[in-house]
């Protein structure tokens, strides 16, 4: 019988075309997709990279929101140019704690991944109400309502414990004190501000957007930009230790 | 019409269970909508209680109206084909190509004068870019497959759609889905993960909706008169389950609570970049290629009423293609933290590729053989054989640009938004455009189109306006991605980011007269077959038995 023959088979019968097709289609993604999980490059634990603080993730969440990976990467790639541009390239371990991934596609705009601590809180408050009062030339639309709008806080624990059910790892501590870590990051007189930097060392205290009262979502976008590219100290990291 | 109730009448099992489950569905919705935790949520759920109520009353309203038997499988001895959801699922898509084709004409227009952003929270760039992908991809090309797939399966099988109530589950189901996603675009709602943005509700509607789409055709193919399943068909099949497939791969999410709009996705990192693109790649493979491949195996043979060129080489290409390109997503991830040998993999395979693309591609094109002349008096066609040899472009364009080297420099630039237009509307959009010419008369009995002259301004003006636009794209890329890795004699970097914005301004322009100028098209297209159904000669050579109104 001819292999033109043999095919007949699947011209026959629906269902064992059906599982042909689940095999073949198989295969790549599981050779491709599967060692991921526990090879050590993609699973390294690198120092200082920590989960997001309760305002860097509602200003991760405003990022993702507003949909600006469509227009800004994270992911410096190991190319000679990228790095004197954007700072060292990328490491698996900097985006393990984002859920989902914000590498994005397309770079209308610069990269993002290490704009943390580049720019002033300030230059920040201004670009992202009206980009062209600062930068003429930019595209980029301007987001006033930001500054206008205050973050929601009463379901903060509920945003960590979530993460920490996809694989974050928030303690009850964390959790328990979310909406008051949330508050005290955007307010360095708020009395919990030693609780909350014990919790995150690190982390960033300030009042982002400048002005008094509850953090509003440009305080929370601010936040997480200023926090992109920092956690890791490159004077210290060891680019050696997960070559086998 | 009320029936002479002689003979008893019963509910189907289809009746019986979606009018209870709508009802519910219904309340559901309604609680949902009343202890929703933020307005988005709220608003969706009072769409879904909306169209809940609308449904029970549909399928009521129907079992009333409705005889007590239900459309017999065949009369006087030939099938009795369904059309109504098909005719539904046409007038859809022209719509949402008309909507996605808008929608992109304003992001492009943004990108060369951002005052147009307007600065509201949801007329922005990063709100519409998904809305105007998703209409194009989903509701155009998606109504697309669903309408020609259920016309396709019937006509090769010589068998009635498979279900009662269930075809048009599938197309309203459908269109709801795309209803929900795109005004959560509008607000905000989205889980960020390129073309697979729709929040963890939305998902899973379409998990339902997708399942009984892949059990009507199965079903139908099952039920089949023809003891061979049809070309067309093993790459719809290969359509419809790998979507599904890719959809519960790269879509599982945790909801914050199950009365909001915002969940977290259980991958995250490198392996959420590596699922997103297996996803994202095989979005194009499998629903932008398989399936309109499906389309092309029938239409260009009955167009050209010259059978398919070589029955072998369908095969190869089928099976090379599906398996080939599921390999292919790495690509999307050159020089990042992804693994550099998944990374050579996915090059591997996209070069590869190149093959059953091509198999496609010459299958399609010597399809006409004995009849080129036809595409001097048939402008839809030479809309469809023109199609055919951009895919064969664009899958040419794509392996090359997957080469690492190349992609050092294309990745991040507009050249990938070219190749992909490439594709998406000389490939996908033309090859709708004409399935939608051949499909239309065919569903409408009407003896051809209102006008072929309006057939051929169509696609002289689209072909002018994606000609500009991949051109422009071309330009652009390439100097973006030249002038981002260009130094001085010194050896510092001789461009500021914003200089190559600033240099992108003359082809963002000329990419928005490109994309308008294919809006213009299909516009003349929409206007062509709403003349077509409602005021062109009907058919008349069809036997009057036929002409059998699908409810």
């Amino acid at each position: 019988m001819s292999f033109w023959n043999r095919h007949k088979i699947f011209e026959k019968n629906s269902i064992i075309l059906i599982a042909g097709i689940l095999a073949v289609i198989s295969i790549g993604g599981l050779v491709e997709i599967t060692p991921l999980f526990y090879l050590k490059s993609t699973i390294e634990v690198v120092d200082g990279v920590r989960p997001y603080t309760p305002l860097e993730l509602t200003g991760r969440n405003i990022y993702v929101r507003e949909g600006c990976y469509l227009c800004h990467s994270q992911m410096i790639r190991s190319l000679r140019d990228e790095v004197e541009r954007y700072g060292h390239y990328s490491l698996a371990a900097e985006s393990m704690y984002d859920h989902p991934f914000q590498w994005g596609s397309k770079r209308t705009g610069p990269d993002l991944a290490r704009v943390g601590a580049k720019y002033s809180d300030d230059w920040h408050v201004r670009h992202l109400t009206d980009p062209r009062a600062i930068v003429p030339q930019s595209v980029m639309p301007g987001y006033p309502a930001l500054a206008q709008t205050e973050v929601t806080v009463d379901d903060m624990a509920a945003h960590l414990s979530t993460n920490r059910a996809v694989g974050v790892p928030y303690t009850d501590d964390d959790i328990a004190n979310a909406k008051a870590d949330l508050l005290a990051q955007a307010d360095p007189d708020n009395a919990g501000v030693d609780a909350f930097q014990k919790r995150y060392p690190k982390a960033v205290v300030r009042n982002f957007d400048g002005k008094g009262g509850n953090p509003t979502e440009l305080d929370a976008l601010i936040a997480y930009l200023q926090v992109l590219g920092t956690m890791v100290d490159f004077k210290v990291y060891d680019d050696k230790a997960n070559l086998r | 019409m009320t029936n002479a109730s002689t003979t008893a009448k019963s509910m189907t099992i289809g009746e019986a269970t979606l009018f209870p489950l709508f009802a519910a569905l219904a309340f559901l919705c309604l609680a949902g909508a009343g202890l929703a935790h933020d307005a988005p949520f709220a608003f969706h759920a009072s769409l879904g209680c909306v169209a809940s109520i609308l449904a029970t009353f549909a399928i009521l309203n129907r079992y009333y109206d409705r005889p007590a038997e239900l459309p017999p499988q065949e009369i006087g001895g030939r099938p009795n084909y369904n059309f109504g959801p098909i005719k539904f699922a046409s007038i859809a898509a022209m719509f949402w190509g008309i909507a996605g084709f808008t929608v992109g004409l304003i992001i492009a227009c943004q990108l060369a004068w951002p005052a147009l952003n307007l600065d509201l929270p949801w007329t922005t760039f990063g709100r519409l870019r998904p809305l105007h992908t998703s209409a194009v991809i989903f509701a155009f090309g998606g109504n697309v497959l669903i309408a020609t797939s259920f016309y396709v399966v019937q006509k090769t099988c010589r068998a009635r759609l498979a279900g009662d109530l269930a075809p048009w589950f599938v197309v309203l189901g459908y269109n709801f889905f795309i209803l929900i996603a795109g005004t959560g675009y509008l607000l905000g709602v989205t889980q960020s993960k390129e073309y697979a943005e729709p929040e963890w509700y939305a998902d899973l509607w379409l998990t339902i909706v997708w399942v009984t789409y892949l059990l009507v055709f199965l079903m139908t193919l099952v039920k089949r008169k023809e003891p061979h399943i049809f070309v067309a068909n093993w790459f719809y099949l290969a359509f419809i389950v790998t979507i599904a497939v890719l959809h519960l791969g790269n879509n599982p999410a945790l909801p914050v609570s199950l009365l909001g709009s915002k969940s977290y996705i259980v991958w995250s990192g490198v392996q959420d970049a590596m699922f997103q693109w297996w996803y994202g790649h095989n979005a194009v493979g499998f629903f932008l290629t398989a399936g309109f491949l499906a389309i092309m195996y029938y239409f260009i043979p009955k167009r050209a009423e010259r059978p398919i060129y070589s029955y072998r080489l369908s095969i190869i290409h089928f099976w090379a293609l599906i398996f080939l390109y599921i390999w292919a997503g790495p690509h999307h991830l050159h020089y990042t933290a992804l693994p550099d040998w998944a990374q050579t993999l996915g090059m591997t395979f996209s070069i590869m590729l190149w093959m059953p693309s091509w198999g496609g591609m010459i299958n399609g094109l010597l399809t006409l053989s004995g009849a080129w002349d036809k595409l001097r008096t048939d402008p839809v066609l030479r809309m469809l054989v023109v199609s055919v040899a951009f895919y064969g472009m664009s899958t040419f364009e794509g392996p090359m640009m997957s080469i690492k080297v190349v992609n050092s420099l294309s990745h991040y630039t507009d050249w990938t938004i070219g190749h992909v237009h490439s594709g998406a509307l000389g490939w996908v959009g033309f090859f709708s455009f004409g399935a939608l010419y051949c499909l239309v008369p065919w569903l409408w009995d009407r003896k051809g189109l209102y006008s072929l002259k309006l057939v051929n301004w169509h696609f002289w003006i689209s072909t002018i306006g994606i000609v500009l636009y991949i051109s422009a794209m071309w330009v652009s890329g390439i100097l973006q991605g030249l002038m981002w890795r260009a130094y001085t004699s010194l050896g510092f970097l001789e461009y500021s980011f914003i200089e190559s914005v600033e240099a992108m301004h003359p082809f963002y322009i000329i990419r928005a007269a490109g994309g308008g100028l294919f809006l213009i098209g299909a516009l003349i297209m929409a206007f062509n077959l709403w003349m077509t159904v409602n005021a062109s000669e009907a058919e008349t050579m069809q036997d009057a038995g036929l002409l059998q109104p699908a409810e």
